[in-house]
C-alpha cells in the first residue's frame, strides 16, 4: 500500500478516533482499530519510518 | 402349519418346510410375509400405525436417499457477488476482487481479475473468478509469488477443534480451468499458531484451458492454534507462481511450522506469459474426509454474508441541517462489520468520524453534510 497524506482525526471530545489519508490514490477515512487491515498498515509504516501521522487541526 | 403355545407364553408360529414363508392376509389378501431366510415383505406399511422407538439399523444400504451436503466455509466460493467491479493487480498489494477473494502478486507479473461466465458446464455455477494475466513473469527473482487468497475468520472455525487430538479433517474441492498444465499448489496457513503453521497440498492441472474438478484432504492440525476471535484463522493460497523462495524446501505435506521455501514447491509457473488465464469457480472448503456436492446459496444470502467484510453504497447519501445549524449525520450500515471498516468515498461534505462495525458519521462546520460512492471495507 501506498500511504501519504495521513492526518489524525478527532471526535467531539478532541480525542484522536481515526486517520484520513489516500492510499493507492483512494482517500480513506481509517478508524484506529487494530483489526483494521488498513489501520495495520499503517502502524507498520509509521515503524518502519515510511510515512508520519500530521495532528489534526 | 403349527401355531404353538410354549409354557413360557411366547406365541411361536412356525412355517414347517423348506423355503416356506409366513403369511399374513386380510381378507384373502396378501399384506405381508416372512420369508425363510427372515426377509419382511409388506405391500403397505400404514406409517401411522408405526409408533415405538426404532432400533439401530445400519442404514449404510439404503438406496433412494439424497447425499448429505456440507456446509461451505468459504464465502463466494461460486463467484457470485462481486461489488467491486473490474481490478487491476497492484505489485505487492493484496487487491481484493470478487468478494472475499485477493490476488497477490509481487514481482513481474502483473494481472486484470474479473467475474467471468466461463463455466464448467452442468454443475450450476454462472459465474467464475478469472485473473487474465497481462504481464508475465519468468520468476527469475527468488521473491516473486503470485496466488489467489481468502482469509477464513477464525472464530467460525472453532469447531475444527485445531490444537486437540480430535481436530477435524477437511476437504477442499473446487473447479479450475488454466492455460498451463502441470503441478499447483494449494497452501494453508495460521497465522495464530506460534511460528505460524503450514500445510500445502498438490494438485495437477492435466489439460490446458479446461475446465477440471479438483479435491484435496487437509488433515486436523492437533498442534495449531485457532483464537477465537474476529482475526485471520486459517488461509487458503491457490499458488500460481513462485519464486525459489518459496519452492526451495521440501513441500510441507502435512502441518508443520512455518518455512517459506516449503510452501510452493512443485508449483508449476502458470503467469509465465501475458496469454495465460485461470479460472476458478465452485471453492468448496467442508468438514469431513469427502467432497459434497457444492451448496448453492442464494445471492441474497451470499450478499449478506459478503456485507460482513465489505459493502457498497453508490449513490449519494444526504443530511439535514437543523434549525441549530448543527450538521451531522449518522450512516448505518447494511450489515455490522468484522471490525470498524476504513471508509472510502467518491466525495464528502466533509469529515468521517465515529466509525464503528455498524455505522459512521459525517459532520460538517458549514452547509449540508452528504457522502458518496461510500464503501466500508472490513476484510481479513
Amino acid at each position: 500500500m501506498i500511504i501519504t497524506d495521513a492526518k489524525y482525526q478527532q471526535n467531539e471530545e478532541n480525542v484522536n478516533v481515526s486517520i484520513q489519508a489516500t492510499i493507492d490514490g483512494q482517500e480513506y477515512a481509517v478508524p484506529m482499530d487494530e483489526a483494521n487491515r488498513h489501520y495495520a498498515e499503517i502502524l507498520k509504516q509509521v515503524d518502519e519510518g515510511t510515512i508520519t501521522i500530521a495532528e489534526a487541526d | 402349519m403349527s401355531i404353538l403355545k410354549s409354557s413360557d407364553d411366547h406365541l411361536t408360529i412356525n412355517a414347517d418346510g423348506s423355503g416356506k414363508a409366513i403369511k399374513f392376509q386380510a381378507d384373502g389378501v396378501q399384506k405381508a410375509s416372512i420369508s425363510s431366510a427372515g426377509l419382511l415383505t409388506s405391500t403397505t406399511i400404514d406409517a401411522t400405525a408405526l409408533t415405538g422407538n426404532l432400533p439401530a439399523i445400519d442404514g449404510s444400504s439404503l438406496t433412494g436417499l439424497t447425499a448429505p451436503i456440507g456446509k461451505n466455509l468459504i464465502i463466494n466460493g461460486a463467484m457470485n457477488v462481486y461489488q467491486r467491479g473490474t481490478d487491476d493487480v497492484v505489485d505487492s498489494t493484496a487487491t481484493f476482487s470478487l468478494d472475499r477473494w485477493y490476488c497477490y502478486l509481487k514481482g513481474g507479473a502483473l494481472a486484470t481479475v474479473t467475474q467471468d461466465t466461463d463455466v464448467p458446464a452442468g454443475q450450476g455455477f454462472g459465474f467464475s473468478h478469472k485473473i487474465d494475466i497481462t504481464t508475465g513473469d519468468a520468476l527469475g527473482t527468488s521473491t516473486d509469488i503470485t496466488r489467489l487468497s481468502y482469509d477464513i475468520e477464525a472464530q467460525d472455525l472453532q469447531h475444527l477443534e485445531y490444537g486437540h487430538a480430535n481436530a477435524k479433517t477437511m476437504t477442499l474441492s473446487f473447479w479450475i480451468k488454466s492455460t498451463i498444465t502441470g503441478t499447483y499448489i494449494a497452501a494453508f496457513y495460521q497465522k495464530d499458531s506460534a511460528g505460524d503453521r503450514i500445510l500445502s497440498k498438490s494438485y495437477t492441472v492435466d489439460s490446458a484451458d479446461t475446465w477440471e474438478k479438483k479435491t484435496i484432504t487437509i488433515e486436523g492440525d492437533a498442534s495449531g492454534t485457532i483464537n477465537n476471535d474476529n482475526g485471520a484463522g486459517l488461509n487458503l493460497n491457490f499458488g500460481l507462481g513462485a519464486g525459489s523462495n518459496w519452492t526451495s524446501g521440501t513441500l510441507a505435506t502435512s502441518w508443520q511450522n512455518y518455512d517459506a521455501t516449503d510452501q510452493f514447491t512443485g508449483q508449476v509457473n502458470a503467469v509465465s506469459s501475458a496469454s495465460n488465464n485461470i479460472y476458478f469457480t465452485g471453492v468448496k472448503l467442508e468438514v469431513g474426509t469427502a467432497a459434497t456436492d457444492y451448496d448453492h446459496r442464494s445471492y441474497a444470502e451470499e450478499l449478506r454474508l459478503c456485507q460482513r467484510y465489505y459493502e457498497k453504497y453508490e449513490s449519494t447519501i444526504k443530511g439535514a441541517t437543523d434549525a441549530a445549524g448543527s450538521h451531522y449525520m449518522t450512516v448505518f450500515l447494511k450489515v455490522s462489520k468484522r471490525a470498524a471498516p476504513t471508509i472510502a468515498y467518491d466525495s464528502i461534505y466533509s469529515t468521517v468520524g465515529n466509525i464503528d462495525i455498524n455505522g459512521f458519521t459525517v459532520s460538517r462546520s458549514g452547509g449540508e453534510t452528504h457522502i458518496a460512492g461510500m464503501t466500508a471495507d472490513a476484510e481479513l
